[in-house]
């Protein structure tokens, strides 16, 4: 098992390192130490491996993650996951702005609160936050699945199109066009699925959450709508 | 005799014909007018600066016989894989759904056949565009519509997208009519609603964030691509300042009559510099860095021909991007589609209702009975012959200047028709040695 000390490996070497590695390699789980809030920590990762970070990242960890698993102990500053394709991100302390941002698929999991643009512009991934995320969450969001165990901050999904907003506790505000939904079996599923994807099976219940979404009114410039562009 | 002399009747300067109709469709309406192409009114331009030419004291070099070389690398600060164009006009980001994938594949086709790059746009990398261009530049827009690391990685180049001359500080919009199902399932989005690009990136804000954002680009791409910067000219000096701190290989600098999609004509007409009067801020900035030449610059809005090809890189750019030429020289506003034009209430040079999608020409258009019209292989051909035109008409201006390369033109190759051209352009006016400001 491949160990990194990024006290004295440059970030690049260890980046290099993850990007040479062949789908089938039997280097599958690196550990990373000593973190310190560096920046783009094994972003751009396109096999199958886990990559286990001890302690806090720096902006855009894990950014345009293919395929591999990444655990952050620790916090992850802005853009974790960004542009996300598919695998597993796992923050276990807070992440700051624009988690998950225009993600297009996988999974991230926050387990304390996300800052304000959680999930902006997300295109297909799913994101799931124990705590609560804040101002502007899911801002023009197109698909996939944001799921909310605390509150949400103001503009809750504003612009949004697609996506699906799942959240247990307090709405602050909607944004534009965002609307509260009916929660049917489709939807409870769906949120079934992704907890059970982020390892919550059965731990949470789904009917505790209210849905939001799309009201669909400004899908298309109308005359009426023009103060909300 | 009860005749009273009657004065002519008289339109008004300032509500003249064009602002009655904007007031009349205003009130119809209640929606802005939205439409494609550039600044259509007259602002200073290259055609307000001469070349001087040889004399006396400057001697030329022979037209034909003595080479003028014309290529340019760029991305020569940070990239291991520099790009190495061989003229010094690139084709600008212009993306597929305000495009049909015919005109991509044309663009590609033209520009490889004389040596360079193309650019992606607002919705992602096309099969096509990437097949078709040897030099292909990949945009990372706000909406990142499309983005992903595999296209990132068989990019030739990544240009992150901070504004464009047409709209400084606004998004994008496709409407529903150009959603073919492939735009909207490239961009994640429904068919036939009205799309909007965000204006602001969703994961960075200002230059210490945009920095941060370049090393993760490069992180991912092992630092092999060069990353440009492209603006909107509204503070060039500021902007290519800060682009350069923040790590940029290539600054793109875009002005007011830059081509778009489709914008507000509110906002075309009314927001960000001529392209005249931001190449020397920029220039300025880069000299006061140290990074002239070692940060490359690329300047559009407005360039047509060799002359402005010319008089653009003697204000100190590396490279210019075209946009609009391009298109025309695909065939968009043909004459030959008149009687179309027509009957979309325009006529042939006047058209630019582009994000309709109902383009005769068959190229900013998602209709796939338009878009067949535009045959890839011609079109390209034709952009090829235009781009080798604009070479060597450039290359005819800087011999008569004496230059080698047309690198080598220089601002005191240059004079200026107008006062307010002498005062951008930093070039005394013609017949004097006066620069304005100076
Ligand atoms: C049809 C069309 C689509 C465009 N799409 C984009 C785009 O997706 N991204 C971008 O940065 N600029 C876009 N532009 C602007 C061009 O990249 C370029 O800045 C401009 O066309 C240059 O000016 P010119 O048209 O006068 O040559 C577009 C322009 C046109 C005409």
């Amino acid at each position: 098992m491949p160990e990194i000390d990024l006290g004295t490996t440059p970030l690049r070497e260890l980046n290099a390192a993850l990007h040479r590695l062949s789908p089938d390699t039997n280097e599958s789980h690196w550990i990373v130490d000593h973190p310190e809030g560096r920046h783009a920590i094994a972003a751009g990762l396109a096999v199958p491996i886990t990559v286990e970070i001890n302690g806090p990242v720096g902006y855009y960890c894990a950014g345009m993650n293919k395929l591999a698993t990444v655990l952050i102990h620790g916090s992850a500053g802005v853009g974790v996951a960004e542009n996300m394709m598919s695998g597993f991100v796992h923050v276990t302390g807070d992440a700051s702005q624009s988690a998950g941002a225009t993600g297009r698929g996988g999974l991230l999991r926050i387990d304390g609160n996300a800052s304000s643009r959680c999930g902006i512009s997300m295109k297909g991934i799913d994101i799931v936050v124990k705590g609560s995320v804040g101002h502007m969450s899911a801002f023009m969001a197109q698909a996939g699945n944001l799921v909310v165990f605390g509150d949400a901050g103001e503009a809750l999904g504003d612009s949004i199109y697609e996506a699906r907003l799942f959240v247990r506790g307090k709405v602050k505000g909607l944004g534009a066009d965002c609307i509260e939904k009916e929660m049917r079996d489709e939807h409870k599923q769906a949120l079934h699925n992704v907890l059970e994807r982020a390892g919550f099976d059965g731990q949470i219940d789904p009917d505790e959450f209210k849905r939001y979404g799309s009201a669909r009114k400004l899908y298309n410039f109308k005359v009426d709508n023009a103060g909300a562009y | 005799m009860d005749w009273t002399p009657r004065t002519t009747p008289r339109p008004s300067a300032v509500f003249d014909e064009f602002s009655l109709s904007e007031i009349r469709r205003a009130a119809a309406t209640g929606i802005y007018d939205i439409r494609g192409g550039g600044a259509k009114r007259k602002v200073p331009h290259f055609d307000d600066l001469l070349f001087l030419g040889a004399s006396v004291s400057r001697y030329p070099l022979e037209g034909y016989r003595e080479k003028c070389a014309t290529d340019v690398w760029l991305g020569t600060r940070f990239a291991e894989k520099p790009i190495h164009i061989k003229i010094p006009i690139t084709i600008a980001g212009m993306s597929f759904g305000s495009l049909s994938a015919q005109a991509k594949e044309a663009l590609g086709r033209g520009a490889s056949q004389v040596g360079t790059s193309t650019t992606t746009g607002d919705g992602g990398m096309t099969e096509e565009e990437r097949h078709h261009s040897t030099l292909l530049v990949y945009q990372l827009l706000p909406s990142r519509y499309g983005m992903n690391p595999d296209d990132l990685r068989r990019a030739d180049a990544i240009e992150i997208v901070v504004g464009q001359g047409a709209k400084p500080g606004g998004g994008g919009m496709l409407l529903g009519q150009k959603i073919s199902d492939r735009v909207a399932e490239m961009r994640t989005l429904p068919k036939d609603i009205d799309q909007r690009s965000a204006c602001r990136h969703p994961d960075w804000t200002g230059p210490d964030d945009l920095e941060i954002k370049i090393e993760e680009l490069r992180e991912i791409t092992d630092w092999q691509k060069p990353i440009y910067v492209k603006v909107g000219a509204s503070r060039p000096f500021y902007d290519t300042a800060l682009a350069v701190k923040a790590g940029a290989d290539v600054i793109v600098l875009d002005g007011m009559q830059g081509g778009t999609a489709a914008t507000q004509e509110v906002f075309i007409e009314h927001v960000g510099l001529p392209i005249l009067g931001a190449i020397r801020p920029a220039v300025q900035a880069l000299q006061d860095l140290g990074m002239h030449r070692k940060v490359q610059l690329i300047v559009s809005g407005g360039i047509r021909n060799g002359a402005d090809v010319a008089k653009a890189l003697a204000l100190g750019a590396d490279a210019v991007s075209i946009g609009t030429a391009a298109l025309v020289a695909l065939g968009d506003n043909d004459p030959a589609f008149e009687e179309e034009y027509r009957k979309l209430g325009t006529t042939a040079g006047c058209y630019d209702d582009w994000h309709e999608g109902r383009d005769p020409a068959g190229i900013t258009t998602q209709d796939p009975e338009l878009a067949a019209r535009l045959d890839p292989a011609l079109a390209g051909r034709r952009l090829a012959n235009y781009l080798s035109v604009l070479t060597l008409e450039a290359q005819t201006i800087a011999r008569a200047c004496g230059k080698s390369h047309l690198r080598n033109l220089e601002p005191e190759d240059l004079v200026a028709l107008t006062v307010e051209a002498a005062a951008m352009a930093k070039v005394p006016l013609a017949g004097t040695d006066w620069i304005p400001g100076t």
